[in-house]
């Protein structure tokens, strides 16, 4: 591999990683405070691109406006769905809400179908993520360089309203004990929801992205991102948002990188990342950062 | 303060408490007294919130508070020790004395406090930045009551706050309540060292299989034959 492609692929490695990881804090942070595999996540992402097309496509927004729109729009989504099909369930067995998260799947991207259609629409990216920028000797489409800036953005701010803020102080104490959370007078069902709307608003911003990056949108989108960032949660250690942007990077470097050193994989690469969640499942089930589980009392 | 009157609560199909009525007045330091499995800790529960009761109601301050959700008890001025400390492992000291004055707005007054709770148990102060989780039993427990009392509770509930502690450390924080009383704050005792609990007590009730058998002002309990030889092991 010549250095030009190697940067090439460095880059795009990680601008993919970058969108697993805005992805899977969404996993993350749902399972550590509910417990809950929230398999609706993926569709959220969806939504979120959907969103951004329309605003730039129908309503001929500018691109900056349409895009934090999008984002608001989705949260808003995410917290509808945790108020109108979570919070029913939420003393009901843990087997229930996960039934619940797989209809309410099925029903954003039937959705999704009957409202939008089955065929794939032109996603117009701004020009910003389609020039071609000189790296060294390598030349790098923008997406490459923005995506990931943005997105550490993005987890930077995510890191700060979670260490650094009084909600994300409850959001950290209701993923440790939901009840002692009570008796602090926290209203609990809001901090969940406020981590339902902060998980969507990352998976719209990662949506937006991916659909710069593959400008083509459909319906069913989500489901292939959607599981390999599930992937790059349960690599990092699922509950823990360190460990789900290590995850992430990890598997786009992965994916990008097997195909780019031995090209004839290339029809696998979904199988490979796969592969690697059965082996951590069976080998390490608590993630590279998970702490050994013990069970909530 | 708060008036319990025929409080009835079911675990499933477990009847836990059968019908408990009882006063805690203004000021007052309240115990409760009676074996594991009394339901002793299923009244504290049910005062703050965390289970329903089926029947029967709970009065705070002329408020009718029966079924109301935990966070609207704690913000109309309860807070409680849990059984077993329950102080937040992953957060540090700091932020757990900060997770008991979550409702408050007042920023003056949360220092002020942090001051004040840092004067009862100066450990803690050193201890400022270490997670929760990295303190010992005793510091749990000091970390656990200067966590209810950043809430400037009017009424704070302890679930066997002595548990596990060794006994200087208990005296510890007998003082700590003893000062916290002295501050104006009413208190509502659950202790397993019924001793302790009924010499600082101004009246006990004592809790069997779920119903009150017995009551009265605590140094009148503690001379009471009964009492000595179910709860004092004499």
């Amino acid at each position: 591999m010549t250095l030009e492609t190697l940067i090439q692929q460095l880059m795009n490695g990680i601008s993919l990683g970058s969108l697993y990881a805005l992805i899977a804090i969404g996993y993350t942070m749902v399972y550590g405070i509910l417990r809950l595999i929230n398999f609706a996540h993926s569709d959220i992402f969806m939504v979120g691109a959907y969103f951004a097309f329309f605003f730039v496509a129908v309503f001929h927004l500018p691109w900056a406006v349409s895009a934090i729109l999008a984002v608001v729009l989705t949260a808003a989504v995410g917290m509808i769905v945790d108020r109108a099909a979570y919070r029913p369930v939420r003393n009901a067995p843990r087997i229930s809400a996960l039934i619940t998260a797989v209809g309410v799947s099925f029903f954003l991207e039937n959705l999704g179908l009957v409202t939008v259609g089955a065929r794939p629409k032109a996603f117009q990216r701004p020009d910003v993520m389609s020039k071609v920028v000189p790296i060294g000797p390598a030349a790098v489409s923008g997406v490459s360089i923005w995506v990931p800036i943005l997105s550490l953005a993005l987890l930077a701010l995510l890191l700060f309203i979670v260490h650094r803020t009084k909600v994300g102080m409850a959001m950290r104490s209701v993923s440790t004990d939901i009840e002692t959370t009570r008796l602090m007078g926290v209203d609990v069902d809001r901090v969940i929801s406020y981590t339902f709307a902060i998980g969507s608003a990352l998976a719209a911003a990662g949506g937006i992205m991916w659909a710069c990056k593959y400008p083509q949108i459909n319906p069913l989108m989500g489901i292939y991102p959607g599981w390999k960032a599930f992937t790059a949660a349960v690599v990092g250690g699922i509950g823990n948002i360190t460990g789900a942007m290590i995850g992430g990077f990890l598997i786009g470097l992965v994916e990008i990188m097997t195909v780019a050193v031995l090209p004839g994989l290339s029809g696998y690469r979904d199988g490979i990342i796969f592969t690697l969640l059965l082996v951590f499942l069976l080998i390490r089930p608590t993630g590279i950062l998970g702490e050994p589980l013990k069970e909530k009392v | 303060m708060l008036k319990l009157r025929d409080l009835h609560v079911y675990y499933g199909g477990i009847h836990a408490l059968k019908g408990i009525s009882m006063d805690v007045p203004e000021g007052a330091i309240i115990t409760l007294i009676g074996a594991n499995g009394a339901g002793k800790s299923t009244t504290l529960r049910a005062i703050t919130g965390l289970v329903k009761a089926r029947r029967g109601s709970i009065e705070l301050k002329g408020k009718n508070i029966t079924g109301r959700p935990s966070h609207y008890i704690v913000r109309s001025g309860v807070a409680m020790v849990p059984e077993g400390r329950k102080i937040f492992r992953n957060l540090t000291v700091r932020e757990n004395l900060m997770m008991g004055a979550y409702p408050r707005q007042d920023n003056a007054g949360i220092q002020q406090d942090l001051e004040w709770v840092t004067t009862l148990f100066p450990r803690l102060k050193e201890r400022f930045s270490q997670k929760g989780g990295t303190l010992s039993g005793g510091e749990q427990q000091m970390l656990a009551v200067g966590r209810a009392l950043m809430s400037r509770p009017r009424l704070l509930c302890l679930d066997e706050p002595s548990l596990g502690l060794a006994p200087v450390l208990m005296h510890e924080v007998f003082r700590a309540l003893t000062r916290i009383h002295e501050e104006g704050c009413t208190i509502l005792l659950i202790e397993q060292n019924a001793k302790a609990a009924l010499k600082l007590a101004d009246y006990a009730y004592v809790l069997e299989t779920g119903s009150i058998t017995m009551e009265g002002p605590g140094p009148e309990l503690l001379q009471n034959e009964a009492v000595r030889k179910a709860y004092l092991g004499e």
